[in-house]
């Protein structure tokens, strides 16, 4: 059971949940459940991830080549479909991560200019 | 592309085992199994939409949609096979013509002549503008110089003749092309069998070879392969055969004459036969063909020509005289090849257009139609989760493949019927041996069928798809069949297609009565019961062994023969002329100039003229050929038995030309002369009346008439007056003619009234094919109206019902329902005749007697037009008036 209650959390924005993924991906291969699992608390149980919406964007990295998937088994030995980062996937987070960064930074200058 | 990367069974595991695990986790959290199930599914979220998700991206889904609509499209098609075959016959016809003309246009128009590189090949053609003639030929000096210009890579003219064949059984004739030994290097082909005329051999005069044609080898000489280096004997001159060309090649030549040369014979146009070297201002080569120097664009060589021109005259003043205003143009020599038939090669396949586009409109109709009764099948698609977009996306795979249908069947058709209907081209148009159904020509039919299914698809799908779920409830429960926006698509449809029909309509009609107006036309002469028969005497190289060099050795012919065919059984008259006295001759009638024909003259008293045609139309004939063609003598007197070569030259001309040159005078014992040196004064001693020899289409033509003993011509035609047995005739005029010497060729019998009607083929052509077309529009209108009025009486019924019950009599329902029909009617032809105007006005060069805007032509179309508006109501009104009050009340 999760620690908060849905209204308090953050939904994603758009287009920050693929960023996500491959952010956790790093720390090497993982299937659907983990990753979902791993956002959340990475992240303190602040942003809310639909664990449906991760598959659709889990497919179209797919599709890019950013991640691979094959069939494996799970730590308590389940057959689950195991993504890994691909040489692209990495290098796209680190652009992704760049952009973010400036984009969070640039936002919180205008929100609160004399904080600098 | 449509290789599918992942199964849904695939996804949907993967979705499971995530549930799976996430349901661990929360039991190990201390959750019970239900509980930790139940939520692990809401943190999941919609589980259907993530695997719809899933299945939407995957681009296989497209694939499946199509192969489903498809499917679906073919059942619905079966089910209702009436429609589908109306619908696929409409397009079928409307794609096969269109796909029919368009193969010509593309043989003629599209297509590159057959010769490597065609874009550098181009018509030389000079022109003396001052003197109001155009493509006069060139000299020898002339095309010495363009060949030296370095604007050519060859230059040839070519020389159409006939000669004599003789040596085998019969003697025949053969259409011959006199070129420039370059002439086979200039146009890049090759000789089938054999070799080509050596381009730099400049001997003098004919040089002794010929290369004939594969029909002449096939039909002379049995396709014997040792023919080469065999002799032909022409004009009793001895020719060696170095080679065969292949089937199917043809000389780019403006006439069929032209262009179904059967021999070719190779001369540089100086020497014996021909004179040493002739005059720069003697122009003997009637026509020139020429292969620009590569990398040369048209313009570029047009400028350095006119500089070439210049030149010229400064250096010769005397041989261009600069009122004549001489200047060579050069023309693609495709668009001489081909030339005037562009526009109604254009008209008819702007004609057949709009047929098919009709045929569309009619479809479209009839697809809204049975949109309406299946308004309800789209509702209870709808509610049960189609989208508008799958809905749309059905209905036009249905159209599309009932176009794609359409297109199949058109072209299965005109593959059937494509000898059949080449037979109906007129043979005067050229190149329709290059007319094959190829890549460009299908896939122009399939462009146009995509477009077609779009054209009559779109509108159809895009109501279709649109079911408003209440409003299909509403009206399915008052029993009505369709929306208020369908009615109103297809009245628009059916307004449109009686503006498309009437500009159909009134285009054929101007060219009907254009061409009615040209069989009304009094030709000034009678042709009834005159036959003619051709033959010619032969011309050899060498003069000295010619047995017909003067005019007194050829007036000993002209009498026997005419003596000897005069006595056969039926003839009445007989008279000889030259070819160029031959009334309305198509074939021959450009080559005039070679020989006879054209003529410049010079009218005494008046040495330099100014602004006056000063070429006419000469003819050689004997005395009674005006008493034979029934043309009335008006002055003077008609040649007589004293006017012999001895006797001082006379002359018979019509009254066009008296007019022209001697105005409110009496032309009698005027005299003129041909533009040369040494030709002497011709008097006048008659003036015939005007006919139309020339041209039907054309009322006055200056003429002049030159009798055939002072003249002797040496290409003949023989006129006889008399019924006679057309089968016979040819036999027993050759027997007489052999009879007096056996070596010439009597050929091209034929009776004068063909020759006329022949005159006209193409127009004839152009007629009746713009007349099948807009039969057909009409046709396809008023079926279109048909339909929309029955349709509009059935959604009114419960209406008439009423109005019935409540007392309106037959009359007033008749009225109501005709008016209805009437007014799509007349909204249709108000918009068709403003586009109909504009049409004709296009087409003005293809008109005679009748002026485009003709508003008799425009009233009784639009008359007809409503006529058949009218009739295609009344069946549907007559349907209304026997509406039961009460059958149509218990509807509701």
């Amino acid at each position: 059971m999760s620690t908060r209650d849905d209204e308090e959390r953050l939904e994603l924005l758009q287009g920050t949940l693929d960023l996500l993924i491959l952010r956790t991906l790093i720390f090497g291969a993982q299937h659907g459940q983990g990753i979902a699992r791993a956002i959340q608390q990475t992240s303190d149980e602040e942003l809310l991830v639909e664990h449906g919406a991760l598959y659709p964007a889990l497919q179209r990295l797919e599709e890019r080549g950013w991640v691979s998937a094959k069939w494996g088994v799970s730590s308590n030995n389940r057959k689950a479909r195991f993504y890994s980062l691909t040489s692209a996937g990495r290098k796209q987070l680190g652009k992704e991560t760049t952009k973010w960064k400036r984009l969070a930074a640039a936002i919180g200058r205008v929100l609160d200019p004399e904080e600098i | 592309m449509f290789r599918r990367k992942r199964t849904s069974g695939d996804f949907s595991a993967e979705i499971q085992t995530h549930i799976e695990i996430e349901t661990e986790r929360l039991q190990e959290l201390g959750l019970s199994f239900e509980e930790a199930r139940t939520n692990a599914f809401r943190a999941f979220g919609n589980v259907t939409r993530a695997q719809e998700r899933f299945y939407e991206r995957s681009r296989w889904m497209a694939w499946e949609n199509l192969q489903q609509d498809v499917r679906y499209a073919l059942r619905m098609l079966r089910k209702s096979p009436g429609f589908a075959h109306i619908a696929v016959l409409t397009i079928a016809l409307g794609i096969g013509a269109t796909t029919a003309i368009f193969s010509v246009v593309d043989a003629t128009l599209l297509h590159p002549l057959p010769y490597p590189h065609p874009e550098r090949l181009v018509s030389v053609e000079d022109d003396l503008v001052g003197l109001g003639a155009k493509d006069v030929g060139m000299s020898e000096a002339e095309w010495q110089d363009l060949q030296h210009s370095g604007i050519f890579d060859y230059v040839s003219p070519t020389w159409y003749d006939e000669n004599n064949l003789t040596g085998s059984s019969q003697p025949t004739r053969v259409s011959l092309l006199i070129v420039a030994p370059n002439y086979f290097a200039l146009l890049g082909v090759k000789p089938q069998l054999g070799r080509a005329f050596n381009p730099e051999d400049h001997s003098p005069g004919l040089l002794p070879e010929v290369i004939i044609s594969d029909g002449l080898w096939k039909r002379g000489f049995g396709s014997d392969p040792h023919i080469l280096d065999e002799s032909l004997r022409l004009d009793t001159d001895l020719y060696r055969i170095v080679g065969v060309m292949p089937a199917g090649f043809q000389n780019p030549g403006r006439l069929i004459s032209e262009r179904n040369i059967e021999a070719w014979v190779p001369t540089s146009f100086y020497g014996t036969p021909m004179p040493a070297h002739p005059p720069r201002n003697r122009r003997n080569l009637p026509t020139a063909i020429a292969r620009l120097k590569p990398g040369l664009t048209l313009a570029t060589a047009q400028s350095h020509m006119d500089a070439l021109v210049a030149n010229l005259q400064k250096q010769y003043p005397s041989d261009y005289p600069l009122q004549n205003a001489w200047t060579v143009r050069l023309l693609p020599l495709k668009q001489r090849v081909v030339g005037n038939v562009r526009q109604s090669l254009i008209l008819l396949l702007g004609a057949v257009g709009l047929v098919l586009l009709i045929g569309c409109v009619n479809v479209a109709n009839l697809l809204l139609a049975r949109a309406s009764a299946r308004h309800r099948e789209m509702a209870v698609r709808q509610a049960l989760g189609a989208s508008r977009k799958r809905l749309v996306a059905q209905l036009l795979t249905e159209n599309l493949l009932l176009s794609c249908g359409g297109g199949i069947a058109g072209l299965t058709i005109l593959a059937g019927t494509k000898q059949f209907l080449l037979r109906l081209v007129p043979e005067s148009l050229p190149r329709t041996n290059e007319v094959a159904i190829n890549w460009g020509v299908l896939l122009f039919a399939m462009l146009v069928t995509l477009l077609a299914g779009l054209v009559f698809g779109v509108a159809p799908a895009l109501h279709g798809g649109r079911p408003e779920l209440t409003d299909a409830l509403k009206e399915a429960a008052r029993g009505a069949t369709g929306s208020g926006a369908q009615a109103r698509t297809r009245r628009m449809l059916v307004r449109s297609e009686f503006a498309l029909s009437l500009v159909l309509m009134v285009a054929a009609g101007l060219l009907l009565r254009s061409f009615w107006d040209l069989l009304q036309v009094r030709p000034g002469f009678n042709p009834e019961d005159v036959t003619l028969l051709r033959t010619r005497l032969p011309d050899p190289n060498n003069p000295k062994t010619d047995l017909y060099g003067t005019t007194a050795q050829k007036a000993p012919f002209f009498r026997e023969v005419l003596r000897r065919v005069g006595k056969l059984p039926g003839v009445e008259e007989a008279a000889l002329g030259d070819t160029a006295s031959i009334p309305l001759d198509r074939s021959q009638q450009d080559l005039k100039l070679i020989s006879e024909g054209r003529f410049f003259v010079m009218i005494e008293g008046r040495e330099v003229q100014s602004n006056e045609p000063t070429v006419v139309e000469r003819s050689s004939v004997t005395p009674n050929y005006f008493h034979l063609l029934g043309i009335p003598l008006l002055r003077g007197r008609p040649f007589n038995e004293f006017d012999n070569d001895t006797a001082p030259p006379v002359a018979v001309v019509n009254e066009a030309f008296a007019r022209t040159y001697w105005p409110k005078q009496n032309p009698i014992g005027k005299r003129f002369k041909q533009t040369r040196a040494d030709s002497k004064w011709i008097n006048i001693v008659g003036v015939i009346a005007d006919a139309r020899t020339e041209s039907l289409a054309e009322a006055t033509v200056p003429q002049i008439y030159l009798d055939i003993y002072q003249t002797g011509a040496k290409r003949l035609a023989i006129f006889l007056r008399g019924r006679l047995d057309a089968a016979a005739i040819p036999g027993e005029v050759s027997g007489q003619v052999h009879s007096v010497d056996p070596t010439l060729p009597v050929f091209d019998a034929q009776r004068l009234n063909e020759t006329v009607s022949s005159s006209l083929a193409e127009r004839r052509f152009s007629m009746e094919m713009v007349g099948l077309f807009a039969l057909t529009a009409l046709l396809l209108a008023g079926l279109g109206i048909y339909g929309v009025i029955s349709y509009l009486v059935l959604e009114r019924t419960h209406e008439i019902g009423i109005r019935r019950a409540l007392g309106a009599q037959s009359p007033t329902i008749l009225r109501m329902v005709l008016r209805q029909g009437l007014g799509l009617a007349l909204s249709g032809a108000a918009v068709g005749l403003v586009a109909a105007l504009i049409v004709s006005r296009l087409m003005a060069g293809l008109l005679y007697g009748v002026r485009p805007s003709d508003p008799l032509t425009f009233a009784a179309i639009t008359v007809l037009l409503l006529f058949v508006a009218l009739l295609a109501s009344w069946i549907p009104a007559r349907r209304a008036i026997r509406v039961d009050p009460m059958v149509a009340l218990r509807y509701e």
